[in-house]
């Protein structure tokens, strides 16, 4: 009678193999990611020996001076004020969406509204900013307008008496958050889709409208996705570049007049200084240091909340 | 379903007696989501009258205010209107419950008029200037003033080609490879790696050109010209662009693999690395098909990498490790900016292709996604059916 054999899990050369290969792959993402912020920082300590802290309290941009003065101050804020403008306009839009698409909707309707809203993430960026640059912005001055003319009281309003109000954050805030809509739509409508049916029908059983149950099971229980696809998006808007080097003037400047001609943003400007002499490019290096930090940042908060709130946060809310 | 039939139990051999009135029949089951004739009548009302009192208000007491705050002005009183009218008619439960479905039927559609509005203001503005001389002549000899069929994106369109192949040569291994990690090893390191992942995917794409110029083409492009701008670094700097696209999506695609596959494959004794390469990736072949035409929709409309990297060239330059190349968002970003009329015209021809390509890879990436799921029907009789299985098998 044959020994009996006891099955073994001892990895054989081609599982040692294997591992390593996957192993590298997973940690070459790590390793890159390093790299890059070594090699900005890298590249950038010309500019931070010139400026040394003062280059994140300088506004202004003036590589042609002699000695030049570097500052990405002004360049951050008008980052982070398009960013907020696109988000704040993104996540109504794109929560209404979201909850159109999962309890509105018919099944087919469904299908090609989630088609359409993944089609709107693939356009490239370029396009919306050609759209917004030389077509789009134009319908958007009206409303300035108004805006000003009525509102003007509200800082972020208000604006001189002969300002121009193409090329303005408030515009190219609204064509950023179109970016970023698809983004927040689609996990706002992915952590929807898990809300628990058995207590909608409780909520609707107990004599709830639509929206009752909506706003008592649904929202509540989506309330980590909205906020992380909302950070998420936020970190895309950060990062938006081409359609904002088109539709801003990109002077660095400290200012909340968003409806009038003006601000600039790290991404943006970059774009548009490539090349150039090499204090410019190591600002733009360390510029570009401070972007890729913020943006992930913000995208890692924005995991780690969505990680959570998957796991089933909000459910016993 | 509440309605009330005859009674079952009442004898048959009665009939001096009249027949019981029949109960109130509902005439058509309500479901409370539903929307009557009469809430269509009252939204309708309720828009007209709010245009109407919109272009009063406004011509009387302004001159003209532009079409856009007209609309969001009428928007407003039209909502406030048709909760008032509901509230009387149904009360504040129901109104509310309208007025929600009004506002997030609304965002829906305010998220589809701009994807149309562009799509069509693209199509309309490219198609006057693209004749099929675009796809074939470059822009050698031809100054910006000249008309704008003149010339072409050739030379764009094979740049963009050899960059983005060479982007997934370089991506497609390691994106697949980092999925199979995630999904089909037990490291330790995983977490880390997913979390890092997602990250890059919102690595925002100019810091990636900034990079490959940084590393490779400032320090290295005096003693080499395969490290000086050209295509190859332009693949570079996309590839970590499609790296982490590829990976999510295949990483999802893995995780749909059943178990039981996986389980089966080493009952019978392969290896982990075998089960991964002939059970677990040919299964999901459609879902990693689907990731690369995602990745490449993504690479192929990047501008911003590619500036510091391949730089834009007006000229063919089939070579992409030798010398500055153009590619088709370049063509179109360079020409834009141009102040001349027709290099503008020039640039929308551009963009016609570059979306035609983008929709046309999206679209595909659709269909080879919904082939996984059209198919498990027509194989279930079969499964039903052993002997027709085995006539079907190769006799080793």
């Amino acid at each position: 009678m044959p020994e009996r054999r006891r099955p073994e899990d001892a990895p054989t050369r081609p599982d040692k193999i294997f591992t390593g290969i996957t192993t590298a792959a997973g940690i070459s993402v790590l390793v890159i990611l390093g790299l890059v912020g070594v090699f900005l920082l890298l590249r950038s300590v010309q500019t931070f020996d010139l400026m040394g802290l003062s280059f994140f309290t300088t506004v202004e941009w003036r590589a042609d001076l002699s000695p030049p003065v570097i500052g990405v101050l002004g360049l951050l804020f008008g980052t982070v004020l398009v960013a907020v403008i696109a988000v704040a306009i993104a996540i109504p839009l794109g929560t209404c969406a979201a909850l159109f698409i999962t309890d509105y909707a018919s099944a087919g309707l469904r299908k090609l509204l989630t088609n359409l809203v993944d089609l709107l993430a693939a356009i490239p960026s370029l396009l919306y900013g050609i759209w917004g640059f030389l077509y789009f912005g134009a319908f958007i001055v009206p409303l300035s307008e108004f805006l000003t003319e009525h509102f003007g009281w509200i800082p972020f309003f208000a604006t001189d008496s002969n300002a121009t109000f193409t090329g303005s954050m408030f515009i190219a805030g609204i064509v950023v958050s179109l970016m970023v809509l698809p983004i927040i739509a689609s996990v706002a409508r992915e952590v929807f889709a898990q809300a628990p049916p058995s207590e909608k029908e409780a909520a609707l059983a107990l004599g709830g409208t639509r929206w009752g149950m909506l706003r008592t099971v649904v929202l509540p229980f989506g309330k980590g996705g909205i906020i992380g696809g909302s950070m998420l998006g936020l970190g895309r808007a950060l990062g938006e570049t081409i359609a904002v080097s088109l539709l801003l003037p990109q002077v660095p400047e400290l200012t909340i007049r968003i409806l009038e001609n003006g601000g600039a943003t790290i991404s943006g400007f970059i774009a548009l200084r490539a090349g150039g002499n090499e204090f410019t490019v190591s600002g733009l290096m360390a510029a570009g240091l401070v972007l890729f930090l913020m943006t992930l940042a913000t995208n890692m908060t924005a995991s780690l909340i969505i990680s959570r709130s998957r796991s089933g946060v909000g459910v016993d809310a | 379903m509440t309605v009330v039939g005859p009674s079952r139990t009442s004898r048959p051999d009665r009939p001096a007696d009249p027949p019981a009135p029949p109960p109130a029949r509902l005439s058509s089951r309500r479901r409370p989501t539903d929307l009557t004739l009469d809430d269509y009548l009252t939204a309708a009302a309720s828009g007209a009258s709010a245009v109407a009192f919109t272009w009063m208000v406004v011509a009387r007491l302004t001159d003209g205010i532009g079409w856009f705050p007209f609309v969001v002005i009428s928007y407003v009183i039209f909502m406030v209107l048709f909760t008032l009218v509901t509230a009387d008619r149904l009360g504040r439960l129901a109104a509310m419950d309208r007025l929600a479905t009004v506002v997030v039927g609304t965002g829906a559609i305010v998220i589809l008029i701009p994807l149309l509005w562009l799509i069509g203001y693209i199509v309309v503005k490219g198609m006057p200037a693209l004749r099929a001389t675009f796809f074939v002549n470059d822009l050698s000899g031809v100054a910006a003033t000249d008309v704008a069929t003149a010339g072409g994106g050739a030379h764009a369109i094979v740049g963009t080609i050899q960059q983005v192949t060479l982007a997934l040569i370089i991506t497609l291994p390691l994106s697949v490879s980092c999925a199979v990690f995630l999904n089909e090893t037990t490291s330790r390191l995983r977490r880390p790696v997913r979390i890092f992942v997602d990250a890059m995917s919102g690595l925002p794409s100019v810091v990636a050109g900034l990079f490959i110029f940084a590393t490779l083409i400032i320090p290295l492009a005096e003693t080499s010209s395969l490290f000086g701008y050209n295509g190859f670094m332009a693949s570079l700097a996309l590839s970590m662009v499609m790296m982490p696209t590829i990976t999510r999506t295949v990483e999802v695609v893995l995780r749909l693999v059943p178990g039981g596959l996986r389980e089966a494959g080493l009952a019978l004794g392969a290896s982990r690395a075998r089960v991964v390469w002939s059970v677990v990736l040919p299964t999901a072949r459609s879902g990693v098909t689907t990731a690369v035409v995602l990745g490449i929709a993504r690479a192929v409309g990047e501008t911003a990498p590619l500036l510091f990297t391949s730089f834009g060239y007006d000229l063919m330059n089939a070579n992409p490790f030798d010398g500055p190349q153009d590619s088709l968002p370049l063509f179109v970003y360079k020409n834009i900016r141009k102040p001349a009329e027709a290099s503008i015209e020039r640039g929308f021809a551009g963009a016609l292709v570059l979306m035609m390509l983008v929709l046309s890879l999206f679209v595909i990436a659709r269909i080879i996604g919904r082939d996984r799921g059209a198919r498990p029907p027509r194989r279930l009789p079969r499964l039903a059916r052993p002997d027709s299985a085995r006539t079907e098998r190769s006799p080793s």
